[in-house]
Formats: structure tokens, sequence, C-alpha cells
């Protein structure tokens, strides 16, 4: 096995608590805490492991956004990636960008780089899609493992298991093939000092999407987005008792 | 008086023809045997776009779901698609059967729950379809105006999808179930095709339990770290027995092994919407509250009282939940 592609998505914190624009167009980001999206971190980290098994010989990481989404980058290099690649794209088309357009360009440098895995978490926390790699893995037509918590890669033979709504499947494919990260994939490392400052010596490439012939016309139009509803404030009850009483009094016991 | 009647008939004659030329697919999820529930909130929302409804099993050796599948009111056809092919249900196998569907009759919308599996299929589908697929949804206001939860549930966002044909997945908690009863749909028995098979099924590892399941039940228990190991949590299971309750848990007591991971709620597990939420040692991270707080009424038991549980919870008890749990259990 020779290369892997880690897709990396730049997000608001996932501590963070957003705000949405007074003019309903969208969230505020300006001036808001952002990092590596968690399920990118794990994806990031299988492919480090792997590497460090000696499965795989070279991580590409990729990052689709403007000019910050190359910190994003650098923290890859930084956890143990090899040369990344920033797709650059910024302003209105960012802010409309979709999986759809993103699964089209790690497409296409799939191809590009001659790969034969391509890891990215599950779902970015922002979006909340859960599209991507099942998309880059039809316009590739490559098998897909989705929601992964654990990956055995026999020369090129994956043996996968997936997180299901009642448990855990296992499923066979070869490479090349896609993945998705889920939280139990593995605990991603910190960065230390010294990898950060070697990362910084790891080349990055700026390619645009036109250097990519890939369309990202949007194909959605955001009406709005808005707060959700405000619960209603309830109430501290003193005992169990009381607990039980109000619960009776709403039927639900 | 007139111009009223004239703005009326022009409105209903506009919905008309929208829901004239509508005509859904909708993926059945079942195990061979039954249809899946969330597949009835599915079949709802499909109502609420209008126009024909058409239902696809595929399978292996599911003729039980089909009859199920044909009750379905509303529902015009259902194909049914039987092959050893189809075996654990691979978004790698399906995707060619719906493609060929999808060309064949021209559907406007493709819908299947956001589960596990329609979360694996659906993008695959509209990948190749090239159309951009529209997850979770939580309300539709017009045939391409669909609407959703970003960040983790804390905001709403409304979307005008421009693709000839919309791939959506439906968030089963903001659709009622629609009734397998009352409706005489045709069965139509469809080539299966050769199916490639990328992907091969070896196993599944369910777990199994007696209680309702998660994201169907109506009230709902959870526990998280403050539960502190996997033996105490049968201080809610007993609990849940009692309520005839389903038990969830927060990430925290997955991550440190209490329980199995598709027992957790939230961002990133599953979405519950029960009649009633029981949150026990549970903070209330922004992640949990994600899948929990459509909950009709939430109880939160925590003995910490700046948990930020408390501020979404109805009623809140600031107690040590290993003498409040059992106290509840007793009493009720």
């Amino acid at each position: 096995m020779a290369r892997v592609l880690v897709g990396v998505k730049r997000v608001i914190d996932y501590a963070v608590k957003i705000r949405v624009k007074p003019d309903k167009s969208g969230v505020v980001t300006d001036g808001i805490k952002h990092s590596m999206n968690p399920f990118d971190e794990i994806a990031v980290e299988e492919a480090v492991r792997m590497k460090e098994k000696k499965i795989v010989q070279e991580i590409i990481a990729v990052s689709c956004g403007p000019t910050q989404s190359q910190d994003t980058i650098r923290t890859a290099l930084a956890m143990g990636v090899d040369r990344g690649i920033h797709v650059e794209i910024s302003g209105p088309e960012y802010q409309i960008l979709q999986p759809i357009h993103v699964s089209k360009i790690l497409a296409k440098l799939a191809q590009d780089e001659k790969v034969d895995l391509v890891i990215l978490g599950k779902q970015a926390i922002d979006d909340d899609n859960n599209q991507t790699a099942q998309m880059t893995a039809g316009i590739l037509d490559w098998p897909s493992g989705t929601f992964c918590s654990k990956i055995d890669n026999n020369n090129g033979e994956l043996t996968i298991t997936r997180e299901i709504d009642g448990g855990l499947e296992i499923v066979k494919m070869k490479t090349p093939a896609v993945l998705s990260a889920d939280l139990r994939l593995n605990e991603p490392r910190y960065a230390t000092l010294p990898n950060i400052m070697k990362a910084k010596k790891k080349p990055i490439k700026k390619i645009t999407v036109k250097d990519l012939g890939v369309d990202v016309t949007p194909r959605i139009e955001i009406l709005s987005v808005e707060d959700p509803p405000v619960r209603q404030a309830g109430a501290i009850l003193p005992d169990v008792d009381t607990l039980i009483a109000k619960l009776k009094e709403s039927g639900h016991v | 008086m007139f111009s009223t009647c004239v703005k009326t008939l022009r409105a209903a004659s506009k919905f008309a023809s929208l829901a004239r030329y509508e005509s859904t697919l909708v993926i059945a999820e079942h195990n061979n045997e039954n249809i899946l529930p969330l597949t009835c909130n599915t079949l709802t929302a499909a109502k609420k776009i209008g126009g024909d409804i058409t239902i696809l099993v595929a399978g292996t050796k599911c003729e039980a779901v089909v009859q199920n599948a044909c009750k379905a009111k509303g529902v015009s056809k259902v194909f049914l698609a039987d092959s050893d092919a189809f075996k654990g249900f691979t978004a790698e196998s399906l995707t060619p059967l719906i493609l060929k569907l999808c060309n064949e009759h021209k559907f406007t919308h493709i819908l299947a729950g956001a589960s596990a599996f329609g979360k694996a299929l659906l993008p695959r589908v509209a990948a190749k379809l090239d159309v951009s697929p529209i997850s979770d949804i939580i309300d539709i206001k017009a045939s391409d105006t669909f609407v959703r939860t970003i960040y983790a549930g804390n905001a709403i966002q409304t979307l005008k999808s421009k693709d000839n044909v919309k791939v959506v997945s439906v968030r089963s908690t903001s659709f009622e179930l629609l009734p397998l009863e009352g409706g005489d749909a045709k069965c139509e028995n469809i080539p299966t095709g050769d199916t490639l098979n990328q992907v091969e099924y070896i196993k599944q590892e369910l777990s199994k339990s007696d209680r309702p399941e998660l994201t169907s039940a109506k009230v709902v228990i959870s526990g998280g770290r403050g539960l502190k190991s996997g033996e105490n949590f049968q201080l809610l299971y007993t609990l849940a027995d009692k309520l005839n309750a389903a038990v969830g848990a927060s990430r925290a007591a997955v991550d440190a092994g209490f329980v199995p991971n598709d027992m957790q709620i939230g961002q990133t597990g599953k979405i519950v919407a029960p009649n009633l939420y029981i949150a026990v040692g549970i903070s209330g991270a922004i992640q949990h509250l994600a899948g929990m707080k459509d909950s009709k009424t939430i109880v939160a038991i925590n003995k910490d009282p700046e948990a930020p549980i408390f501020q979404v919870a109805d009623y809140g008890l600031v107690a040590d939940l290993f003498k409040a749990v059992p106290e509840l259990t007793e009493k009720l």
C-alpha cells in the first residue's frame, strides 16, 4: 500500500456556543475559535498509525477552504502527515461549498495522487451532513466503509467494524476504498512542540478548483439560518416525591 | 370577496400542480422480516411532499416486509427486489438498483430515514445522480424547500434545492408514524440485475435487549459519567423496566466503557424525542443536547446545580443519583 489521502476541515471549535447572525444568513464565524473537525483528527490519527505500522508510505492531507485552512493542514502535518494540499476556496463560494463539491475535489485528487485509501471523518460538526465520504466513494466507484470503529488492513484487504444502529457490523473490502471515521476509532494524539516545528518545513501545495476542473456551482440556496426554539425554563424540585407528583400530573407515569 | 376567491383558487391550483408532478421513492429499511418504524416516519414526510409514493423493499427473502409495505395508506406501488446480493444492505449493492429505478420512473424525490442505513446509502446514490443530498430534515416547506439543523442543533437552516432529483434523509422524530393499514398498494417484482459485490458483508453484532428501541421509545432514561461504572447502569435498567423505557447514554458513559456505543444519544449518536426523557448524571454538553432537546418533558437528576442540563430540564432534581434513582424506582 502506498498512499493515503485524509480530508481535514476547519470548523468552529466544538466547545464554542455558536451565534446566529441577526440577518439570518448564517452563523457568526469572524473572531471565533476554529479548529480541526474532531472526526478528521481521528481520520488523521488512523492514517498516521497505519504509517507507523509500515502499511502506508505516505499520507497527504487535503483541506478545501479559505487561507486559514492551512492552519488545519499544519495541525495534520504536526500529527504525522507527510504533505498537504490546500484547495483554496474563499468568499461567497466557500459559504455555499457543499459535500458534493468537496467529494468531487477529493475524488480528483485521489486519482491524481494515486492514493489507495481515502480516510475522512464521518461528519463535520458544523454542517452535520455526513455525506462527503459516501459521495467520494460514489464518484470514484470505490467501496466505502462508513462509521468505522476498527480498521484492519492486511495488504489492501480491509476488515472493517462499522458502528450501526443496533450495534456493530463487520464488512470486508479491497482497496482502493473510502473510509469514514467514527468517534470510537481511536484517540487522536496531541502534536508535540518539536513536531509542530517540523511541520512548518513540510510542503503544502496550493491549488484552485479551476486547476482541478471541478465545478462548484451551488446546488442549494440557503433561505435562512435561525435560532432553534428556546425551551421554557423549568423548575428545580425539592425531592423525589414532588418529581413523581409532577410526572403524574403531566400524565407521564 | 371575489379576489380572495381567485387567490384561493390560484393557490389551490398551484399546490395541485406541484403535487401532481412529484413522485417519491421511499427506500424501506427493514430486517427481512419487518419494516422498521422509521420507514413509517419517512412515509409521512413523503406524504407531505405530495404526489405519488412508491416504496422499494430490497433484501433477501423479504416477502413479509412487502406485505406490510403494501398496507401503507396512500402508497401507490411497492417494488420488491429480492436477492442474496442485498445481504447486509450495503450501499454498494443497493445503489445500482436505485439508479435504475430512478432512470426508469423519473422520481423527483428519493427518501430514506436518517439512520446508519440511510446515511450510508443516500449520499452514494446522490453522487451517482450528480445531485446534492439533503441530510436529516426536520420539516418540509415545499417540494424543494427543506428545514434541517446545523451546528449540533444550535441553528436551523432552511434551504432550497436546485437539483432535479431531491435525495433526502428524514429525521424520524420530526415526523409522525404512518400506520401500515388501510392501504392497498400493488406489489411488483423487479429484476435485481447484476450486482457487483464490492463490499462483503460478514456479520452483525447486535446488542440484545428486551427494552423498547431507543429512537422510537416513549420514555428514555439515560446515564452519563455520573453513573461511575457499567454495573451502576443496573439502577437505570431497573427504573427503565418500571417505566417501559429505553436506556440511552452520553458520550462520556460510552467512552468510559460503561455501555456500548449504540446507546449513545447526541449529535453523533442517536436523536431521540420521547415524551419523557430522564437524564441521570449527565452534565448536558452541547453535543448531548443535540440528541434529546426535542423531548416533550425533560427531567434531570444531577448533584451539580450548575450543570447545563438544568437549563433545558422541565423538572430538575439536585440530588445524588445513587439515592434519588432507587427512591424513584421504589415509589413509582
